[in-house]
């Protein structure tokens, strides 16, 4: 794992202090709010419905067990007891008091975090494949380059003040799970024909109120010219994206206004300016990188141990269906003989998604340190991961993760939703989307029905900002604001993953009364006009389009 | 006019909070001073921004209210859950009181 070098603690620190001083000026009253807020944003601290919100990010995602543990206690001593995962990676505290918020910061710098670059018009978290380094199918370790951008783009002050925020996304795996092609920057981490290593880049993806898919802008650059390139991107858009208007300031805009040919000839030429200049990363830079994200130590099983492993797992799915289902749904195939990926999904049935309390994460934390080489993950999906498990102590961690209420076994189901927090704690908001979510869990819990549905994202906004990826579910729910009434717009056919689409609306929007009960029609009829069980929710809409849902939906209108 | 209270967030917690008759602040809608009429309504606001000068509050800002039982109650949903708290949590927040 990445460990801060000095310059990263010096910084942190540094902020963390200088934060302390400008909250004791506020309560002081020598800064205004005006003055203050544009401060406390750039330290992740925004206002919400009910109280402040911190927001602390987790670099692509990874954290230690040390980590883990402090964001327990600032949940416990600064918060009400818990933290909600977001789907940029991040962990959010809901109830910190102003004037504890820079001893949090500080305790935060003491395992390396912070909450610098979370909010405000700068390069935000750098959001990556939450299997990556494990998964057996990947070309490179996205992290390496995730952590490039990362120490590249904090505090840069040619784009500290761009014209609206940009996020980055990285993959170094073909099936995407970091939905790239939703961001401003995606990049694909591959080989080309050589053999070397590099990226595809794509640009101006995004979700929000124009949810647009990013096209690729170069198929192959170089891995030490990726920082060019992407710098190259970022001047264009500095120098020709809107400042005129919030709306249409996004990268997403400037190449669709533009046209990706001029995109691409203009960041071109920069790139030809650049190239070969200090934003060239040495090899011995990216080898030092690289070396954080080698393989951990990992045990050599023979055939014989291997088999051995894989029988005793038999016997114990076989005698316990709890834990077999959750190995059906929650553990995925590792790249090292003997080991394996756990997800822990955070979406009991009936819960709020996202949501941990500060002794479950304790609980994981002790989990990753005694069964994942001390290292776990937060996806963009609302879930955490253990991304190194032996097969042999999986009964072991599952029996400890379902006593804490941690071991539900719906990874990838109908139920493992994305959530938005919604109008229950965002200023933001237009409408609640977490009791929906909650019903929806609930309206579907049976595992049978779960298991017969298949594969199947749904995902949910409390408003147009889109941060519950509604465009991109399979099933997507966007909650309105209809003259004070909290109604439901529903699309269908969004993915995130390297088929990436934007979900098309089905028709007018449905009351809260009425949503959950929608759900429910339009997976009855995808079952009933599935060619076959085989036939994901997603194919089978590919291949009928949105009229049989519409039908269904609005028939008895 | 609709009937209107003056609301605001504590500076130091961040928490909703209601202006009163005696223009101190109150966690709990239901002790707040609600008004009438255009000038009643201007009064209170301009009271609230005092304390937005003095550092106490930030965001003051009128909301519609109907009298339930005698306790003024946002007509607005979102005005309403800040009365409460996260309704998913009931356990949190000013409901959890
Ligand atoms: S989508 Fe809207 S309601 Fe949901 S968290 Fe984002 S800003 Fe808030």
């Amino acid at each position: 794992m990445y460990r801060y070098d000095e310059f990263d603690h010096a910084f942190v620190r540094q902020r963390a202090n200088q934060f302390k001083g400008q909250v004791a000026r506020r309560l002081s009253g020598e800064l205004t709010e005006d003055e203050f807020k544009p401060l406390r944003l750039m330290n992740g601290l925004y206002l919400q419905l009910h109280a402040y919100m911190l927001r602390v990010t987790i670099p692509y995602g990874t954290m230690s067990s040390r980590q883990l543990r402090q964001l327990a206690i600032i949940g416990r001593k600064y918060d009400k007891g818990y933290g909600h995962f977001t789907t940029r990676q991040n962990i959010q505290f809901n109830w910190p008091k102003l004037e504890d918020v820079p001893q949090i910061l500080e305790d935060l710098a003491a395992v390396e975090m912070h909450a610098i670059q979370s909010s405000g018009n700068c390069i935000r978290n750098v959001t990556s494949d939450h299997y990556a380094g494990a998964i057996a199918t990947e070309v490179s370790d996205p992290r390496i380059h995730s952590e490039v951008i990362r120490q590249w783009s904090s505090l840069h002050p040619e784009f500290s003040f761009l014209p609206r925020k940009f996020k980055f996304a990285v993959t170094g795996d073909a099936t995407d799970r970091a939905a790239v092609k939703f961001h401003d920057i995606g990049i694909i981490i591959k080989k080309n024909d050589a053999g070397e290593v590099g990226g595809e880049i794509l640009v101006g993806g995004g979700m929000g109120r124009t949810p647009m898919i990013g096209k690729t802008i170069r198929d192959f650059v170089p891995e030490r010219d990726l920082l060019a390139y992407v710098e190259a991107i970022l001047r264009v858009y500095n120098l020709y994206g809107r400042r005129d208007n919030k709306y249409k300031a996004r990268i997403k805009i400037l190449v669709h206004e533009r046209g990706i040919e001029e995109i691409r000839e203009k960041v071109e030429a920069e790139f030809a300016q650049i190239q070969g200049s200090s934003l060239t990363v040495p090899q011995e830079e990216l080898d030092r990188i690289a070396a954080y994200f080698a393989d951990p130590d990992f045990e050599a099983f023979d055939a014989e141990a291997l088999e051995a492993i894989n029988r005793e797992l038999e016997v114990r799915k076989f005698e316990n269906r709890d834990f077999a289902a959750w190995m059906k749904t929650n553990v995925k195939p590792h790249k090292q003989a003997g080991y394996a990926i756990a997800d822990i999904t955070l979406k009991g049935i009936g819960e709020t998604a996202g949501d941990i309390t500060s002794d479950q994460m304790d609980v994981v934390a002790d989990l990753t340190e005694q069964f994942s080489l001390d290292e776990m993950r937060a996806s963009h999906e609302q879930n955490l991961i253990l991304p190194h498990v032996k097969q042999a102590d999986l009964f072991e961690l599952w029996s400890a993760l379902n006593s804490h209420g941690l071991g539900t076994p719906n990874s990838g189901l109908i139920t493992d939703m994305i959530v938005c927090p919604g109008m229950d704690y965002c200023a933001l908001a237009t409408a609640r989307s977490i009791p929906i979510g909650q019903e929806i869990s609930r309206r579907f819990a049976d595992l049978e029905r779960q298991y017969d549905i298949g594969g199947m994202k749904i995902k949910m906004s409390g408003c147009i900002n889109a941060c519950g990826h509604h465009h991109a579910g399979h099933i997507g729910i966007l909650g309105v604001d209809r003259r004070g009434e909290e109604v439901y717009q529903i699309t269908l056919g969004g993915s995130g993953d390297e088929t990436a689409s934007v979900g098309a609306r089905v028709g007018p929007a449905f009351t809260a009364d009425e949503v959950v009960d929608a759900i429910e029609t339009i997976v009855n009829t995808y079952l009933d006009l599935r060619e076959s069980p085989e036939e994901t929710f997603l194919s089978a809409y590919r291949r009928v389009g949105l009229d049989p849902f519409k039908e269904k939906l609005y028939a008895a209108a | 006019m609709s009937a209107k209270i003056v609301t605001a967030y504590h500076l130091r917690d961040g928490d909703a909070v209601f202006l009163r008759e005696d223009t101190s602040w109150s966690k709990d809608v239901a002790e707040a001073a609600v008004v009438e009429t255009a000038e009643a309504e201007a009064a209170l606001l301009e009271t609230g921004q005092a304390d937005v000068t003095r550092n106490i509050v930030l965001d003051v800002y009128a909301v519609d209210v109907e009298i339930v039982d005698g306790t003024p109650k946002p007509t607005k949903f979102r005005e309403l859950l800040r009365c409460l708290g996260p309704s998913n949590r009931t356990d949190l927040g000013k409901q959890a009181a």
